[in-house]
């Protein structure tokens, strides 16, 4: 069983107890247990079950390469599945449930798969759920969706509790690993006078060779970790961060750093973690390197783990993961963690060593009583929910002739592999490394910054040196490296001296025995999540897969939440095998980011909840607000859509805002419409090229409606232009178009006509606007006072300066309604005053204000068009029947061109009619119009569309304006829309102006 | 006219960082080229500043000139004063090519203030605010997370933010969150 | 995510406070065009592994547009220069033959 040793545990305060439940059992651990290390101590070897088979799980690591122990964590609002034990630290009341099984842990229906396996080979899914087609979405869809995913989402109810938040930091050299290695780095970086930041993904500094012992400068490696971080800690060009993981290293030198500052501490004020989006000009990976299991039949049983995992426990928390331990190895190594495990007095069975001979570390175990048997495997692993027994056979053979010794753990090593993931990422390129038989970076091909050099540096294991003399030596050489390449002059300073055990040659073991049988291999775990054995890679590469990427997409190897941190070399050494190629002629599939999984939260950091993204508020969004507004996204605005009553309907409020506003008065906040002011000598030759039609010609004090195309023909916006003086228009645009046609304007004016003489300022915010509409709104401002808005004094499609009722203005004489319409500018400081002015003078003239589906049912009742709805990117001006509005004057503008070839003139375009509804009904948005016949798909030929749609309360009856085929030649014609909801809607061709066809209304 | 509102109406918040908003500001757009003598005359004798280089700000209280591009000035002045100083300048722009217009009211400006101010705005600005890359008398045009935004600072540990009246209530509840308690960085 | 430096405000500015604005030095052909050389001004790009100019807007920033010559394959930069040139200029030129001997695009070498 697994226990607390009575000593050890260099990380665990044993005079503070902690208490935690697991599935609803309460247990104990220590501060500064790990969850992974508590449950071990709690004799809790299975924490879960796998993705595929449901087989029993237990901890196979000590770190971020956990593939296998992740649980449900915390509950609620801070419930959070598949996190890994190995790297959560441990807290009083932390609450874990194991996952992947039902109905419990021990008990689990779901293991019907493990004795089907045989039935479940690779590729299972995609060689089953083809047939019968009906089958997809009633049998295997369902199937397939109840399968999938691995935990259990958080309930839809609670949102997540804590809050998160980004920081950008810049730095000349960062160090990702504070390992022995990056320690080493940043002193070097750092004692160059370059700005140095430091981030380690655990809560504690100095890696894992603490663990393995050895010493530095003849001192114990404790030491030197602990006088290089006070040392750092003392500089001010050095920033230290724990439990800040370095989650992708991006183009240009930028890096994202994953800050979990709570997770210890839940609850804790501030954010739970922070995203670090940081530029650095030189990125070192000291990053580490990560042991690799070995392939034998039952390599996945709890209780067999990684040897320097083992080790990990017994050291840092005081733990044994087994009291009877066999260890299989192809390599030294492991030979630390018997010694380790023999001191502590656990008993170590038999090192099996692949190899036919070990270094003095073999000595060292032999002379503490261990037996070691060269040129020996491991041939199965017996035992279900925990080891049991071990079969022992030669390495060199089939797996026949086997002893059976009794354990309850195994330690196996397969060598190891530098974390290369970091360097990887923007494109560092690997080489194979035969003595270590792993992939480590190639340093002639780094990630390629800004400026075409390197901007990675990779540094001790993680650059494949494994033992602590090189380990320092490569650091030492990455800190100057890295603080060149920054700009900065390093100090000439020796290396520390590292001094260990040598070792003897590994000796690679890609599969334990090395012939092991068919019977073996379909119990050789590769990739402990996904359920992926030595097998069914081979069987992949029989089938033909012969690339590596498509290897992992067809057996899932390496594609669980651990990303293949332990299978894939062992896989594609397989597939090598397999395949009769070279592993380096195979390749690796690509490192991605994150390293490891990182929060949603963190991701999006500061931005949800009211701070999702901007909305952007009118100086009147308050009244709106508590006026009934129902409101409708505009781009990043909110229009009230109505102003809904209490008792009323929203299709009411609208109706009786239409009718209103025909009948008496109505106002609008027209604040969101753009207005770009453009001056200059030649504003006016300007307007000219970006207007269809002609401004150059307007005369100062008027207002022309004018439409803007873009250079493929296509109209973008349109509005009104006010002629402010000979130098300066005000152009008005729609709510969306202000930015997006102010940035149209500057890059004409910046790109292309560069010595013309115009600046533009997007002035839109500077003014409230307010559109006083209806037959009394001229009463309404006179009885305010002021300026004189008569008939005469301001024409229709004029605008003057004054004041009105006090309040310094801007009229203009425009009407987007067909009626008496004015619309009013004055200061956005002023707005909501002036909006409260006009409500109290006009009660007596019957005033209400309107939402914009009213302002669409006027505009529409009147023909006028409206950019988004009649237009969407390939509607030209002569679709919409709007040629009055092209200047054929103009010699040049921007989309004539476009508009002259010939597709755009093909007299088959769709053109603008109006259409009225047969039988009143309203035809559904967006339906389309069909004719004759059928096309090659056994459709019914469509002939046009529904560009916008509503119920006209003015005119009791449904309207609609839609392009039509040869629309504008087919008046009276009744066409057909068929509607999503199975009836048919038809609606007779007419003139798209429903309403005061002679526009009577508004020019009164 | 009737008393001016801004946008939140000095709305304030305390966190790691004061976060209040200063009420309204003059200020006046001027485009034109920031060479020419007569240019540097009007913007400068407005305001009794020094003409600012690239990325400069020379503020003082509620007066002052700020280097927004190669041909944009933000001319700074108290509100109140907002229309005579644009007569003075369009006066003395007159007959030069130029474009000088009131944006006060389109505009909310926040002050930031406090030891963490630096940290708070590093959480929504991609820009090195170290000491020694930011400092009093430099403006920075960039984004607060998703909307345009400028600052300078007006002393060690106070920051001015400028961005569209029409954010406002994003820029201060973005900045809330940012300010929040327990949320020191502790890098500058 | 790139950083770019503004060649009128003098930011070294990342990806986000920039806007992409496609291919640069694309001559407008207006009406009396012909059907070839218009379709070419609207729709025909390079599509380039290695030396490549772009249009770039700070629209985070002061507002302008420039031009950045870079890698398309390793994302170096050579340089940024403002928008309002028909062609690369010579010290960018050079720079990119000191990078890549030899390199072309479209009639410029």
């Amino acid at each position: 069983m697994s226990t607390r040793l009575a000593n050890q545990g260099r990380l665990i305060d044993r005079s503070k107890q902690v208490t935690f439940t697991f599935n609803g059992t309460s247990m104990q651990g220590y501060e500064g247990d790990t969850l992974a290390s508590a449950l071990l101590a709690n004799d809790q070897m299975m924490v879960g079950r796998s993705f595929k088979y449901h087989r029993p799980r237990g901890i196979v690591a000590s770190g971020a390469e956990e593939p296998n122990a992740l649980v449900g964590l915390g509950e609620g609002s801070r419930f959070e599945p598949n996190q890994r034990t190995t790297t959560t630290e441990l807290f009083n009341g932390l609450k874990a449930i194991s996952q992947n099984h039902w109905p419990s842990l021990e008990f689990d229906i779901g293991v019907v798969n493990n004795s089907l396996a045989r039935f479940l080979p690779s590729g299972f899914y995609y060689k089953t759920f083809i047939h019968p087609k009906p089958f997809w979405k009633h049998v295997y869809e369902p199937f397939i969706r109840q399968s999938a995913g691995l935990g259990k989402a958080p309930d839809k109810d609670s949102r997540d509790a804590d809050t998160y938040e980004h920081f950008y930091a810049f730095v000349d050299v960062l160090v990702i690993g504070g390992g022995v290695a990056g320690l080493q780095v940043a002193r070097v970086a750092a004692k160059s006078g370059a700005k140095v930041m430091l981030i380690e993904q655990t809560a504690h500094w100095g890696g894992r060779a603490p663990v393995d012992g050895g010493t530095i400068d003849g001192e114990p490696v404790d030491k030197f970790v602990e006088q290089t971080v006070s040392e750092l800690e003392a500089m001010d060009n050095v920033t230290l961060r724990l439990r800040c993981m370095g989650a992708g290293v991006y183009d240009h030198g930028y890096v994202l750093g994953y800050e979990r500052i709570s997770d210890h501490k839940p609850g804790a004020q501030g954010p739970r973690h922070r995203l670090w989006r940081i530029r650095a000009k030189q990125v070192v990976t000291a990053t580490g390197a990560i042991e690799r299991p070995l392939s034998f039949a039952g390599n996945d049983v709890p209780g067999v783990m990684l040897a320097s995992a083992m080790r990990d426990y017994v050291v840092n928390w005081g733990v044994t993961p087994g009291e009877r331990v066999i260890v299989a190895t192809n390599n030294d190594d492991a030979y630390r963690t018997a010694i380790t495990l023999k001191k502590a007095g656990v008993d170590v069975l038999r090192i099996l060593d692949a190899r036919a001979s070990a270094g003095p570390l073999a000595d060292e175990a032999r002379a503490l009583g261990i037996r070691v048997d060269p040129g020996k495997a491991v041939a199965k692993v017996k035992g279900g929910k925990r080891v049991k027994k071990v079969a022992i056979c030669n390495q060199d053979g089939v797996g026949g002739a086997r002893e059976e010794v009794e354990c309850d753990a195994v330690a196996m090593s397969g060598g190891w592999s530098p974390v290369v993931h970091m360097w990887s990422h923007c494109g560092g390129k690997l080489i194979w490394d035969e003595d270590n038989a792993h992939f480590r970076p190639d340093p002639e091909r780094p990630p390629l910054g800004a400026n075409g050099e390197g901007f990675v540096v990779a540094a001790g294991s993680a650059n494949g040196p494994l033992s602590l003399g090189d380990v320092l030596s490569d650091a030492q050489a990455a800190g100057e490296a890295a603080a060149k390449g920054a700009g900065f002059k390093p100090k000439s300073a020796k290396a520390p001296l590292g001094e260990a055990t040598e070792e003897a040659p590994m000796q690679p073991v890609w599969l334990m025995p090395a012939n092991a049988d068919i019977q073996l291999r379909m119990k050789s775990w590769l990739d402990f999540q996904n359920d992926v054995k030595v097998s069914d890679v081979q069987l992949a590469a029989r089938e033909g897969y012969e690339s590596v990427e498509h290897t992992k997409r067809y057996t899932t190897l390496g594609m669980a939440t651990d990303q293949g941190k332990l299978s894939n070399i062992n896989g594609l050494a397989i597939l090598a095998d397999a395949l009769e190629a070279e592993i380096p002629k195979v390749g690796t599939t690509t490192f991605r980011p994150p390293y490891t999984p990182i929060s949603m939260g963190a991701i999006g950091g500061e931005a949800r909840g009211e701070v999702f993204q901007p909305i952007r508020r009118t100086p009147m969004y308050d009244w709106h607000d508590r006026n009934g507004a129902d409101w409708e996204p505009v781009g990043q605005w909110r229009r009230p859509f109505t102003y809904v009553r209490p008792g009323e309907t929203v299709h009411d409020a609208v109706n009786r805002e239409v009718k209103n506003t025909r009948e008496k008065l109505g106002l609008l906040d027209a604040s969101t419409l753009g207005k770009l002011i453009v001056k200059g000598p030649d504003a006016g030759k300007f307007l000219d090229m970006l207007y269809t039609n002609m401004m150059s010609t307007l005369k100062p004090g008027k207002c022309r409606y004018g439409l803007m195309c873009s250079e493929n023909g296509f109209l973008i916006d349109d509005g009104v232009v006010a002629r402010i003086d000979e130098d300066t228009f005000l152009c008005h645009t729609t709510t969306g178009g202000a930015e997006r046609i102010h940035a149209h304007m500057e890059e004409w004016l910046q790109t292309e006509w560069w010595d013309w003489k115009v600046y533009v300022a997007n002035v839109t915010e500077q003014y409230a606007q307010i559109a006083v509409v209806g037959p009394n709104a001229r009463k309404v401002l006179e009885k305010l006072g002021g300026m004189d808005v008569g008939k005469e004094a301001l024409p229709f499609m004029e605008w003057r300066d004054g004041q009105i009722g006090g309040f310094d203005c801007r009229a203009y004489r425009i009407s987007f309604s067909g009626e008496l319409s004015y619309e009013i500018a004055v200061p956005a400081s002023q707005g909501m005053a002036f909006w409260n002015a006009l409500l109290e003078a006009g009660k007596e003239f019957g005033v209400m204000p309107y939402g914009t589906e009213c302002l669409h049912i006027l505009r529409a009742e009147k023909g006028f068009i409206m950019i988004g709805d009649e237009t969407d990117g390939t509607v030209i001006p002569q679709d919409l029947g709007l040629h009055w509005a092209i200047s054929k004057k103009k010699v040049d503008f921007l989309g004539k061109r476009a508009q002259e070839r010939a597709h755009m003139t093909d007299p088959d375009r769709w053109k603008l009619v109006g259409l009225e509804t047969v039988d009143g009904s309203v035809i559904p948005d967006g339906a389309y119009a069909v004719g004759e016949g059928v096309n090659a798909n056994g459709q019914r030929n469509m002939i046009g569309r529904v560009t916008s749609t509503y119920y006209s309360a003015t005119l009791g009856q449904g309207i609609a304006m839609g392009l039509i085929k040869h629309g504008p030649d087919r008046m009276g014609e009744v066409v057909e829309f068929p509607g999503t909801d199975g009836k048919s809607y038809k609606a007779k061709i007419v003139d798209p102006v429903f309403y005061d066809k002679d526009g009577e209304k508004q020019n009164v | 006219m009737s008393k001016p509102i801004s946008a939140l109406n000095h709305a304030s918040y305390d966190g790691i960082a004061r976060i209040e908003e200063c009420g309204l500001q003059g200020m006046i757009t001027l485009r034109g080229d920031l060479s020419d003598k007569v240019v540097i005359k009007a913007a400068t004798a407005a305001t009794g500043q020094k003409m600012p280089g690239q990325r400069e700000a020379n503020v003082e209280g509620e007066t002052g000139l700020c280097w927004m591009s190669p041909d944009e000035l933000l001319v700074l002045v108290p509100y109140a004063e907002v229309e005579a100083k644009l007569a003075e300048i369009n006066k003395a722009l007159d007959g030069t090519h130029s474009l000088a217009v009131n944006v006060s009211d389109a505009r909310a400006v926040f002050r930031v203030s406090g030891p963490y101010a630096r940290e708070v705005m590093g959480k929504v600005s991609p820009v090195d605010l170290s000491k020694e890359a930011f400092q009093p008398g430099q403006i920075r045009r960039s984004r607060l997370a998703q909307v345009a935004g400028a600052f300078w600072m007006d002393g060690a540990d106070t920051f001015r933010v400028v961005c569209f009246r029409s954010a406002a209530d994003y820029a201060f509840k973005l900045l809330k969150v940012a300010a929040q308690p327990g949320s020191e960085v502790g890098v500058y | 995510m790139l950083i770019l430096n503004c060649p009128y405000c003098g930011v070294d500015a990342e990806e986000s406070e920039l806007s992409a604005g496609g291919e640069a030095h694309i001559k407008r052909h207006g009406p009396g065009s012909s059907e070839d050389e218009f379709h070419d001004y609207l729709f025909t790009r390079e599509n380039p592994k290695g030396v490549h100019f772009e249009r770039w807007r700070h629209s985070n920033g002061c507002g302008k547009w420039f031009h950045a010559a870079r890698c398309t394959n390793t994302l170096e930069v050579f340089g940024t220069y403002p928008a309002q040139t028909t062609e690369p200029p010579k010290q960018i030129r050079d720079a990119i033959t000191a990078k890549r001997p030899g390199w072309s695009w479209r009639e410029f070498s």
